[in-house]
């Protein structure tokens, strides 16, 4: 795969620089030729320049948390060419219609907040919901719980499937929702139980923000908790609509931000 | 926002504290009172018919709020904290220079804490009713005539008719010439940022001397229409334009203000009780006096009215006005009535204004600036597209 010198004119980068992770799509013409994944750390500048590597592109768009910093760093780099950004919103929106152009509604939970975007028949978004400052309902809830019952991250949502009993768990606060699974754990709970009530705990509430924001038609999740498979399941039994999860649902951002890249360099070029 | 040409008259509204202590010391000296104000509902013609003058306070920083939460809960509106914690720490200059405080019953958070705040200096609390009915405003009409027994009490002068049609005049034209200020920002590229404008609201209620106040006003009104005749303005052409609500903002507390234009908006108008919520309506010149300032305060479109259907009336007209592309509703923490109105407020924008509407809950700190960033700038991307 070459995607440096001759072929960077034809080039376009998107890159979502998010609270754990960062994701990078590169796409020459309408094909997407590179994708890779990094975690976000404490040094978000050097995870970016670690995962461009040599990538040349004529245009980048960065997206998530680390946009502003990611464009003060990368913008008038030779390799890059020009540097812009736009909201997760838009490059969720634009990522997941891409994907699946029937989708009327996203939901992406990433690692510090989850968002919920319907969109217009065209793909235009029409309104959006953010959940508010703490980390209640997002993959850091699910992340802090794992680690609380000793699950891997990776394996905590086929846990919490195995689960036999639904238990409620009525702290929405991460902080107390820990206290309040170690009350549990002191009772003797079945650690499956208390992740199930976990994962229905975080959809619940993200169910009724799907709900505020009027959801409608086939509904596309992505973002990082895409990938556990309990929060897809409850997803779809709370809210009994289509639920659409893309192959990599947490590259839909990244994904949108490189569309756009796509376009502004075809407005370039005009 | 670019660099542009300034108003002069502008640094007269730069730095309130300093002009503040100029203008108390002469009146000190000569023995006036000087009475502490919160909110809009406090009737300042009223204290100046007294011979008092008043002056508003502090309570739009996070500063002394970790000292305040020591007595109020921390899940209570900023506020509030913060006009707690000023007075409690002596860290408001305003507050200490005052005899006595005046406060409404507007709301529940408020009305305990000015129990508190009693203790420290005194509070003379007006009762004020939730809606118009004659019962509620009668009740109004008698704690006017309350607080004027009160004032005369502590000035030893009573409230004579002449002084108080005197100071309604003078209020009225005040307001009228803030208006005048305001309405450059219904200009396509106004001379004045809205932070400028903000201030020049906000010192309002810390000049002492309001007929100077009013000549700056004047002045400023002047200079900004030579800059509007210039086409000079801190802000591109095209910009989103952005009508915001809800609970006040000053210097201190305006975080979002600051992120709405950081992300190249122009907040065009302040509907809430620090913009032009206080300054809208006249007292009826006509009419008598102590009634008519009565009726004039029982119409403040507060979110404490129910039904308050005078804030909905206040936005149409503002955005015939000032016609915005976009309603953001700004709910301080805890602010519980503020905070459910905006549900009927935000259906109201979208259905019958046809513009998009956002609310924001935040409170004083910047812990949240980076999400609120994002949530503003995608507001504002829906309506670039």
């Amino acid at each position: 795969m070459d995607i440096r010198g001759e072929m960077a004119g034809t080039s376009t980068a998107g890159i979502d620089i998010g609270s754990r992770s960062i994701e990078l799509v590169v796409m020459r013409g309408d094909e997407v030729v590179h994708a890779a994944k990094a975690p976000t750390t404490f040094d978000p500048v050097g995870q970016c320049r670690a995962l461009l590597g040599d990538v040349c592109a004529a245009r980048v768009v960065a997206t998530g948390y680390g946009r502003k910093l990611f464009v003060e760093a990368f913008d008038k780099q030779p390799a890059l060419g020009r540097v812009t950004d736009i909201t997760e919103i838009q490059a969720y929106a634009l990522g997941a219609s891409h994907l699946f152009p029937q989708a009327r509604t996203i939901l992406d939970i990433g690692g510090q907040d989850s968002k919920v975007i319907t969109l217009s028949p065209q793909g235009r978004v029409l309104r959006f919901e953010m959940n508010d400052r703490c980390a209640a309902g997002t993959g850091k809830f699910l992340e802090i719980m794992a680690l609380s019952l000793q699950v891997p991250l990776e394996d905590f949502g086929a846990f919490a499937m195995s689960g036999d009993t639904r238990i409620p768990i009525n702290s929405m606060c991460t902080v107390f929702a820990e206290s309040e699974a170690t009350s549990l754990m002191a009772r003797g709970e079945k650690a499956q139980n208390i992740a199930l009530g976990i994962h229905l705990a975080i959809m619940q509430r993200i169910h009724s923000m799907l709900r505020r924001a009027g959801q409608d038609g086939p509904l596309v999740f992505a973002g990082g908790v895409a990938r556990n498979p309990c929060a897809v399941e409850l997803l779809r039994e709370l809210t009994g609509a289509q639920c659409l999860v893309p192959q990599d649902p947490d590259l839909a951002g990244a994904l949108g931000a490189c569309l756009l890249a796509r376009k502004l360099l075809e407005n370039d070029n005009d | 926002m670019t660099e542009a040409a300034k108003a002069p008259t502008l640094a007269k509204f730069a730095s309130p504290v300093d002009r503040f202590h100029l203008e108390l010391e002469p009146l000190k000296e000569a023995g006036v009172k000087l009475a502490g104000i919160y909110c809009v509902f406090a009737p300042v013609e009223l204290v100046r018919a007294a011979g008092a003058v008043s002056v508003g306070l502090c309570g739009k920083k996070q500063g002394p709020i970790p000292d305040a939460e020591r007595v109020l809960p921390a899940n209570l509106c900023p506020l509030i904290k913060s006009s707690y914690g000023y007075a409690a720490t002596g860290t408001c200059p305003y507050f200490n220079a005052t005899d006595f405080i005046l406060a409404e019953t507007t709301c529940d958070g408020k009305k305990k804490m000015f129990e508190l705040m009693d203790r420290i200096k005194p509070v003379h609390m007006m009762r004020l009713p939730t809606d118009k009915s004659p019962e509620a405003q009668a009740l109004w009409l008698a704690e006017m005539r309350r607080l004027a027994a009160f004032l005369a009490q502590h000035t030893g002068k009573a409230v004579t008719d002449e002084a108080l049609r005197r100071e309604i005049a003078l209020q009225n034209r005040i307001r009228r010439a803030l208006l005048d200020v305001a309405a450059f920002m219904s200009e396509a590229r106004p001379p004045i940022s809205s932070l400028d404008l903000m201030g020049i609201c906000e010192s309002r209620t810390f000049v002492l001397d309001q007929e100077a106040y009013l000549n700056d006003l004047l002045a400023l009104g002047r200079e900004l229409e030579e800059l509007r005749a210039k086409g000079s303005s801190p802000y591109k052409a095209g910009a989103p334009r952005i009508l915001v609500t809800g609970t006040p903002v000053g210097r201190g507390s305006e975080k979002v203000l600051r992120l709405l234009e950081d992300a190249g908006a122009v907040v065009v108008v302040l509907e809430n009780c620090t913009g032009l919520k206080g300054v809208v309506g006249l007292v009826d010149e006509n009419a008598e006096p102590m009634e008519a300032l009565a009726k004039r305060y029982l119409d403040t479109p507060c979110s404490c009215m129910s039904p308050n259907t005078g804030r909905f009336t206040l936005i149409d007209d503002l955005t015939r006005q000032y016609r915005p592309t976009g309603v953001v509703d700004l709910v301080w923490q805890a602010c519980h009535t503020y905070s459910v109105e905006s549900f009927d407020l935000g259906r109201h924008v979208t259905d019958d204004l046809g513009l998009p509407f956002l609310k924001i809950e935040t409170d004083y700190t910047e812990s949240d600036v980076e999400q609120l960033r994002t949530r503003i700038e995608a507001f504002l991307e829906l309506q670039a597209l």
